[in-house]
C-alpha cells in the first residue's frame, strides 16, 4: 500500500468548510438510534468551541429517506428542501450543515439539478411561495456535519484527554472507518478525499491518534442500503452485506469503527448480536464485538466525556473493552442511570455476544 | 531547399522524416523527451506475430539514415505562419522558418490513477500494460513481494470507452495487446491463471481472432465478459477484485496477485496545446480532425499545416506509418506545386 498515492488524492478532493456560522438541520433517526450525537455535536461545537450552530424545530425531514425508498417523488422532496433553505434563510444564515449523510447527498442532489436546471427551481419556488408563502436563497456552502467535525479535528486534538491509542501497548489503535454510501459516492467532489478514498473521517482517526485500516470490503454497503432493510423479505440481503463487511475487516483486528452515517453505524452495530446468535461468531476477541461509534461519539470520548453521558449505554455492543484499552474512566455502576440518576433498565444480555 | 519541421520523432514523425529528407527536403524533427521513438520505445514485442519491438523501432530509425535534423529535449514554444512561411521558436530559442510544419504529436498514455476505483499508485501490484511490457523486457514478471504471480487479471478499456472518464471512443489496440500480454504471461508461468475482463473484443484486423483463439485454446486464458467495478488489497498484499460476469449474469470476487490495466491512448497533451495556438480543429474525442475523415485527413485548414499518426486518433503501428507516408507524401506533393 503507497500511502502517498492515497494522499494524492486527498488533495484533490478538498472541498470549502467554513469556520463557522451554521444552520444545522438534525437527522431524522439518529436522535433514536445514537441519543447522544447530535447533542454532543452541538455541545463540542458551541461550547467547547465557541462556534455558531444555529438550529430550529421548525425543521422537517429533508424527505431522503422517502425519496430513496420510492415513496415520494423527487419533486415533493425538492419542495421540503426548499421550505428547509427558507428557514435557513429566515435565520439569517447562508452556511447549511446536515446531521445526516442520505440528507446531505440528497441536497447535494436538489442543488445540482437546480444548477443544471434553473427552470425546475424556479418551478419550485412558485409551488413553496405558493403553498406556505416562504422564499429562499441557496446555501453558498453545504456541509455534512462530519465535515465541520474534520475541519475542527485539529482544535480537538488540542483540547483532547485522550489519543486512540492503546494505553498499555502505546499502539495506535487500529480503526475501521466506514463512510455512508450518500455522503461522495454520488458526487465525489462533494465530499472530503472523494469517493473511493474518503479522507473525512480518516482525517479525524489521525489527528486522534488512531490508525486506519483499508480492507478488502471497505467501500461495500454497511447494510441498511434503503430497500435491503425497509422491505422486510429483503432482510437477508441487509444481514449479508453487514457479515461481509466483518468477515473482510475480521483478519485486520480492528480495535472500534468510526461511522459518519446514521444507519451504518445502527446496522454495523445490531447486526453482529444477530450474527453472534445465528453463527455463534463474534468479531472482537474474547467472545465480543467490535464497538461501533458515530464521529461526535468518538470526538466526545477523545474529550473526556462521560461515556454514560453520551449515550454509549444504547450501543449492542459493549464499548467498554475500547474504553479500557484507551484508559477512559467510568463507573460501571452508573451504565443504565439516566438524567439524574433515573433507572433506564437494565437490557437482557444476549447469549453469544459477550457485553459486560 | 524546401524545408519542414516535424513535431514528435514517435514513430510517425520519423517515418515521415524518413520518406521527407529521401526525396530531398530538408527536415527538422522536434522531439520533446531526450531519445527519439515514442511510446515504442517500452515496448517489448508486438503483436500479431510477436516481432522484436526494439528491432522493429531499429528499423523504423535506420530509415532516416542521419538525412534528418534531429532536436532532442525541445518542443515548439512559439509558431506563427507568416506568408507562405512557418515561423517558429523552440525552447531551446532556436528559430526556423520552414515551408511546412507535419503534425506527429501521437498520443499519452490514459493516466491510470484516474480510474481511482481500480487503486493504480496506491495499491502494490496494479500496474498498467506498458509497465507490464517494460518488465517483459527485462523478463522478470513479478510481484513487489518478488515472486511469481499465480493468478494475474488483466482489464480492458482502462480509460476508453468510459464516459466517466471522458473518454467514449475505443483506443484500438488495448484488447488485442491485452490478449497478447495473457498469452505471453501464460507462456512465463503456464502454472498461472490468467483472466481477460472485457466489454467487447474488438478482433478487428488480420490474425487478431487467431491470437485470441490461441490465447483460448492453447494458452488456457480466461475471459470474462465484465468490466471491473473496484480493487481491494488484502492483508497479505494480494488484491480483490470485483465483477459482473455479464453472459452468467452473476456478481463475481476474485483474488488475484497482480492486476494489469490496459490503459487506452489520449491526444497528446503538448500537442492539444500547440495544436490550439495553430487553431487546428479537435474532434469531441480531442483528438485532431483533418479536412475530413476519408481522403483529406492528413490535411488542416491551413496550408502548409499537416497531421500524421495518432494525432489524429488510435491506430497501431502498421496504420500509424501508413498514415505518416501519407502525410510525408501530401507534403511533398504540397513543397513541390
Amino acid at each position: 500500500m503507497k500511502k502517498e498515492g492515497k494522499e494524492q488524492i486527498w488533495r484533490d478532493y478538498q472541498k470549502e468548510i467554513p469556520d463557522n456560522d451554521y444552520f444545522y438541520v438534525r437527522s431524522c433517526i439518529r436522535q433514536n438510534f445514537f441519543p447522544g450525537s447530535e447533542k454532543m455535536f452541538m455541545k463540542i461545537l458551541v461550547d467547547d468551541l465557541g462556534k455558531n450552530i444555529y438550529e430550529t424545530e421548525h425543521h422537517t425531514t429533508c424527505g431522503g429517506i422517502g425519496y430513496h425508498s420510492d415513496v415520494i417523488p423527487l419533486e415533493t422532496a425538492m419542495t421540503i428542501i426548499a421550505r428547509q433553505f427558507a428557514l435557513m434563510t429566515e435565520a439569517g444564515y447562508k452556511n447549511y450543515a446536515a446531521s445526516c449523510i442520505t440528507s446531505f447527498g440528497l441536497y447535494s442532489e436538489v442543488l445540482e439539478t437546480w444548477h443544471n436546471f434553473p427552470e425546475v427551481l424556479a418551478k419550485v419556488r412558485d409551488n413553496l411561495k405558493k403553498s406556505t408563502g416562504r422564499e429562499f436563497e441557496l446555501p453558498q456552502h453545504l456541509a455534512h456535519a462530519s465535515d465541520i467535525i474534520y475541519k475542527v479535528r485539529q482544535e480537538i486534538a488540542d483540547k483532547a484527554k485522550y489519543k486512540l491509542i492503546n494505553k498499555e501497548t502505546g499502539k495506535p489503535l487500529k480503526v475501521v472507518e466506514h463512510i455512508g454510501c450518500h455522503y461522495s459516492k454520488m458526487f465525489p467532489h462533494k465530499g472530503v478525499g472523494g469517493a473511493e478514498y474518503p479522507y473525512v473521517l480518516s482525517g479525524m482517526v489521525e489527528a486522534w491518534g488512531g490508525e486506519v485500516i483499508d480492507y478488502p470490503e471497505r467501500r461495500h454497503c454497511c447494510g441498511f442500503g434503503f430497500r435491503q432493510y425497509l422491505v422486510q423479505a429483503n432482510r437477508g440481503y441487509s444481514l449479508a452485506n453487514t457479515h461481509k463487511k466483518f468477515e473482510s475487516m475480521e483478519p485486520f483486528e480492528p480495535d472500534m469503527i468510526i461511522t459518519n452515517c446514521p444507519g451504518c453505524p445502527y446496522f454495523l452495530d445490531r447486526w453482529q448480536y444477530v450474527i453472534a446468535e445465528t453463527e455463534g461468531k463474534t468479531y472482537g476477541g474474547k467472545n465480543q464485538g467490535i464497538p461501533v461509534f458515530t464521529y461526535e461519539e468518538v470526538a466526545s470520548l477523545v474529550l473526556g466525556y462521560n461515556p454514560w453521558d453520551i449515550c454509549l449505554q444504547v450501543h449492542q455492543v459493549a464499548v467498554e473493552p475500547l474504553l479500557d484499552k484507551i484508559g477512559i474512566k467510568y463507573d460501571a455502576g452508573k451504565k443504565y442511570e439516566g438524567l439524574n440518576g433515573k433507572d433506564i433498565g437494565k437490557p437482557e444480555m444476549p447469549g453469544c455476544i459477550k457485553c459486560c | 531547399m524546401k524545408s519542414v519541421v516535424i513535431v514528435g520523432a514517435g514513430i510517425a514523425g520519423i517515418e515521415a522524416a524518413a520518406k521527407l529528407t529521401k526525396s530531398g527536403v530538408k527536415v527538422f524533427l522536434v522531439e520533446k523527451e531526450k531519445e527519439i521513438g515514442g511510446h515504442l520505445r517500452q515496448w517489448d514485442r508486438l503483436f500479431p506475430t510477436q516481432e522484436n519491438a526494439q528491432k522493429v523501432l531499429e528499423d523504423i530509425i535506420d530509415g532516416l539514415d542521419n538525412r534528418a535534423e534531429v532536436l532532442k529535449n525541445v518542443t515548439v514554444q512559439h509558431v506563427e505562419k507568416k506568408g507562405d512561411k512557418f515561423e517558429i521558436t523552440l525552447t531551446n530559442n532556436r528559430s526556423l522558418t520552414t515551408d511546412a510544419v507535419l503534425m506527429a504529436t501521437g498520443f499519452d498514455t490514459f493516466n491510470a490513477r484516474r480510474k481511482e476505483e481500480y487503486g493504480y499508485g496506491i495499491y502494490d501490484n496494479v500496474i498498467t500494460s506498458t509497465e507490464l511490457e517494460e518488465m517483459f523486457k527485462t523478463e522478470r514478471v513479478l510481484c513487489t513481494n518478488g515472486k511469481a504471480p499465480e493468478r494475474v487479471a488483466f482489464v480492458h478499456c482502462v480509460g476508453s470507452r468510459d464516459a466517466k472518464v471522458g473518454n467514449r471512443y475505443c483506443s484500438k489496440v488495448c484488447c488485442v495487446t491485452a490478449v497478447k500480454q495473457a498469452s505471453e504471461v501464460k507462456q512465463l508461468y503456464p502454472e498461472a491463471e490468467v483472466y481477460n475482463f472485457y466489454m467487447d473484443l474488438r478482433m478487428f484486423d488480420r490474425k487478431f481472432e487467431d491470437m485470441y483463439h490461441e490465447a483460448q485454446t492453447s494458452c488456457g486464458v480466461q475471459f470474462v465478459r465484465g468490466r471491473l467495478s473496484e480493487a481491494a488489497e488484502t492483508k497479505d498484499g494480494r488484491l480483490q477484485i470485483k465483477a459482473e460476469d455479464t453472459l452468467l449474469g452473476k456478481p463475481l470476487k476474485l483474488t488475484v496477485d497482480m492486476l494489469v490495466l490496459m490503459t487506452g491512448m489520449e491526444p497528446c497533451s503538448s500537442g492539444v496545446a500547440l495544436a490550439k495556438k495553430l487553431k487546428i480543429e479537435q474532434g469531441s474525442d480531442r483528438f485532431f480532425n483533418g479536412q475530413n475523415a476519408y481522403n483529406l485527413r492528413n490535411f488542416t485548414s491551413t496550408q502548409g499545416l499537416f497531421l500524421a499518426g495518432t494525432c489524429t486518433g488510435p491506430k497501431t503501428i502498421p496504420e500509424t506509418l501508413a498514415d505518416a507516408r501519407a502525410a510525408a507524401a501530401e507534403v511533398l506533393s504540397y513543397l513541390t506545386k
